[in-house]
């Protein structure tokens, strides 16, 4: 028996190594941490694929693949320990894709991807040490630079393939609806979507932020998986809502209701895959609940009170630069009280 | 639950965060206390506990007893040590502690003959009556002295002396006196099995001890995944007014600014003591080591010691003599298997790695883990990704990455606004951080080496 055996092995064989405790430690790494965001967005990018067809996929392979080799040609140049292992890269390209409208040209991704990753996150020391969500500073940056394609959602006069077809398969009527622009844009000139669209995702819009339903599958999947923290969903949806019935007080006539705003636009991808970046988001429990909030008011002062008809970028970049000021005031109150002071002798 | 209501314990049996690691238990708990045959030798450190080291008081050559005085203790805070066999003392040395201290130790050849061995030890030790019925007969006084001649510490790991505790103190009465019997940390046995096979002198020395420290109520906190530990206390302390509460399993349970809070709903304050709200706590071993010294005027010199881990063969829990070797004890068990990559003296969260096996058992060793080079293989340090996994288990409610990032670039200011001194370095952050970064390591050297305020 080959366990006999080794037991005869005399012990002093052994290598024994001396490490600092805790001596044992959890499976998660950095790694399956950004695995899992990316096992949580596959239902977003099913519907992006199926509304959005090949324009979708060459959309995510282009932002996916320039993201990962931006990251490794800049530890390559400055010879330092290749990062893309683990995995973050994959998952800015990722959110990066699915935060841009369909139509755009492929340089459009590929100047993206390079601010986002080379810009907004090695320019401030690599993951973690990155004040802005590296995807939304590379869209605020095409925002900029690209006015006219960042709010294009037709191509050649069509709305996206897969939603014509739906409509038309649901009947004529949900044609113009699939041809117009995103809900928030026709919302602005008084068309209201119906709620089942939104949350289905048979709607014009950003690759990945037409279904409602695929994003909250997601997200539960994420906060399940403890791969964001579910008190910044919570706080910015609560907000939101809040801050949209308030609106329906004061203006009743308004098309959008409290529901159309959760549902429509970027409100949900947002939420679960956007403010949660945890190198971008508050440490302490306060924090992240006033994170939150502050995201989601933002995004509603934009949507009602701004010509933009979508106001969740900029709502998550002003609140990623008030991150180390929050974290500073809700440092958490220690279990037994602070440290006492030293009396002065 | 009716158990609740019946006892009236005035906590929730838990604490705010904290983790469940795999616990392991399973290794050794079903092993009984079996007694380590006397060493050849044995090594008695002159500092084991937290205080001032004891001074030599036999000279080369001596024969000493099972018991006698080895180390005498001057200062208060401090516990005298004794020799745990009979024998010849030999020539004085020095040995490093696992926690890296180097100290003085009294080495003893043990004699052929011992007086107590094997069975007639465990008597001596744990067996036969424990009255828990007129011990009023003991003056405080009277369980102080015998507490503090036979060398009581602490025995659940910070071996902090027990006659200090157990001092009254006319500003800071004491009302409770919690006897802890979770042990939270993974893989150890010896407090459980001590539980099941040694209840009433676990009984009677809780009583002694409340009796000194004047507190009117006594409550015994264990683990609610030790249901057969707390049917044997609850079936020892039954009409004697000490009160077992079954609490969550969930590691640091054992912990005082845990335990407290769980059972009697008062926070502990930082920087302080639980003797602040009124709270003695005691390791269940020591609780049996006070009844000893008092009602035997037995010396601590022995302990149970777990061995145990995937890397022995054998897991055993032993009664040991302190000064014993790890190597000794790992012999005992069968010897390392073939894949054992770390050798840690008490538990695996807060346990020390031993550099060397030829180190002597403590009176604060509560266990040998061995751990396996698949367990400990570590991965390599990435940046931190501010998760925040390591503020939602912080059972003290701080931000440990933080901390340790401030300790790590010796920005004091940082490491005291997130209250660096306030952690007790229990491990649960650097167990879950996904970045694996060392926090309790750079936090313990922080704490160490941030200038005084």
């Amino acid at each position: 028996m080959a366990e006999a055996a080794e037991k005869e092995e005399p012990a002093a064989e052994v290598l024994l190594g001396v490490a600092p405790g805790p001596h044992i430690v959890s499976a998660r790494s950095t790694r399956s941490v950004m695995i899992d965001v990316l096992i949580a967005l596959i239902p977003v990018v099913v519907v992006g694929l199926y509304v959005f067809r090949w324009r979708a996929l060459a959309l995510i392979a282009t932002c996916t693949c320039s993201c990962v080799l931006y990251e490794w040609l800049w530890q390559a140049l400055r010879r330092r320990p290749q990062t893309i292992g683990d995995c973050s890269a994959l998952v800015t390209g990722l959110i990066l894709a699915l935060s841009i409208p369909w139509t755009v040209p492929w340089y459009v991704p590929v100047i993206g991807s390079g601010v986002a990753i080379i810009v907004a996150k090695m320019f401030f020391g690599g993951l973690g040490t990155n004040i802005f969500n590296p995807a939304m500073a590379g869209r605020a940056f095409l925002q900029a630079c690209f006015a006219g394609q960042m709010v294009n959602y037709l191509l050649d006069g069509q709305g996206p393939p897969g939603a014509v077809q739906a409509a038309t398969r649901l009947g004529g009527e949900a044609v113009a609806v699939v041809t117009t622009a995103t809900p928030l844009a026709a919302a602005k000139s008084g068309i209201v979507f119906s709620l089942r669209d939104l949350a289905v995702g048979t709607v014009n819009g950003s690759v990945g932020e037409t279904s409602a339903v695929a994003c909250v599958l997601g997200g539960l999947y994420l906060i399940c998986r403890r791969a964001a923290n579910w008190r910044i969903p919570l706080a910015m949806l609560a907000t939101a809502a809040v801050v949209a019935e308030i609106n329906q007080l004061v203006r009743p006539d308004a098309p959008f209701t409290a529901a159309h705003h959760l549902l429509a636009g970027a409100m949900l991808f947002g939420a679960f895959f956007i403010a949660t970046d945890p190198a971008t988001s508050p440490l302490s429990r306060r924090g992240l609940w006033i994170f939150g909030a502050g995201v989601g008011l933002l995004v509603m002062l934009i949507r009602l009170f701004a010509k933009a008809p979508e106001g969740v970028m900029y709502a998550v970049l002003v609140m990623n630069m008030a991150v180390p000021l929050i974290d500073r005031w809700t440092v958490p109150r220690p279990v037994g009280g602070p440290v006492p002071r030293p009396k002065p002798a | 639950m009716a158990v609740m209501s019946k006892t009236g314990i005035p906590g929730s049996r838990s604490f705010a965060r904290g983790l469940h690691p795999d616990q392991k238990k399973a290794i050794s708990a079903a092993a009984g206390i079996e007694v380590l045959p006397t060493p050849k030798a044995v090594l008695v450190p002159l500092l084991q506990h937290t205080g001032a080291p004891c001074e030599p008081t036999v000279k080369p050559k001596a024969e000493v007893r099972l018991g006698a005085v080895v180390g005498e203790a001057k200062a208060f805070v401090s516990a005298p040590v004794h020799a745990s066999v009979d024998g010849v003392v030999a020539a004085p040395t020095v040995t490093t502690l696992p926690n890296g201290r180097h100290v003085a130790a009294v080495a003893i050849a043990a004699a052929q003959q011992q007086a107590l061995a094997r069975e007639a030890l465990w008597e001596e030790m744990y067996g036969g009556d424990w009255p828990t019925r007129g011990l009023e007969r003991f003056a405080p006084e009277q369980i102080l002295q015998a507490v503090r001649g036979g060398g009581l510490v602490g025995m659940g790991g910070a071996a902090f002396p027990t006659h200090v505790k157990l001092t009254r103190n006319e500003k800071r009465p004491v009302d409770t006196l919690l006897v802890n019997g979770c042990e939270c940390e993974p893989y150890l046995t010896s407090d459980h099995r001590l539980m099941l096979e040694a209840p009433p002198p676990i009984v009677a020395g809780a009583l002694l001890a409340a009796a000194a420290a004047g507190a009117g109520r006594i409550i015994l906190g264990i683990e609610d995944n030790k249901p057969d530990a707390v049917a044997a206390m609850r079936g020892a302390a039954d009409g004697t007014g000490v009160e077992v509460a079954a609490v969550k399993t969930k590691y640091p349970m054992g912990g005082e600014r845990q335990l407290v809070p769980a059972v009697l709903k008062r926070e502990v304050p930082t920087s302080g003591l639980p003797l602040d709200v009124g709270v003695v706590v005691l390791n269940v071993a020591t609780a049996a080591a006070v009844a000893r010294a008092v009602l035997r005027g037995g010396a601590l010199t022995h302990r149970v010691v777990s061995v145990t881990g995937e890397g022995v063969r054998q897991p055993k829990n032993l009664l040991v003599p302190v000064g014993a070797s790890y190597a000794e004890l790992i012999e005992y068990c069968g010897g390392l298997t073939a894949d054992a990559a770390r050798v840690i003296a008490g538990g695996p969260m807060m346990g020390f790695a031993l550099a060397d096996l030829d180190v002597p058992v403590t009176k604060g060793t509560s266990g040998v883990v061995v751990l396996t080079a698949e367990q400990v293989a570590s991965a390599e340090e990435t940046a931190c990704i501010r998760c925040g996994r390591c503020v939602d288990v912080c059972p003290l409610g701080l931000v440990p990455t933080k901390m340790a990032l401030a300790a790590r670039h010796q920005d004091w200011e940082v490491a005291r606004r997130y209250y660096l001194t306030a952690c007790c370095e229990c491990g649960c952050c650097g167990y879950v951080c996904p970045a694996g970064i060392p926090l309790v390591q750079l936090m313990r050297m922080g704490k160490a080496t941030m200038p005084k305020e």
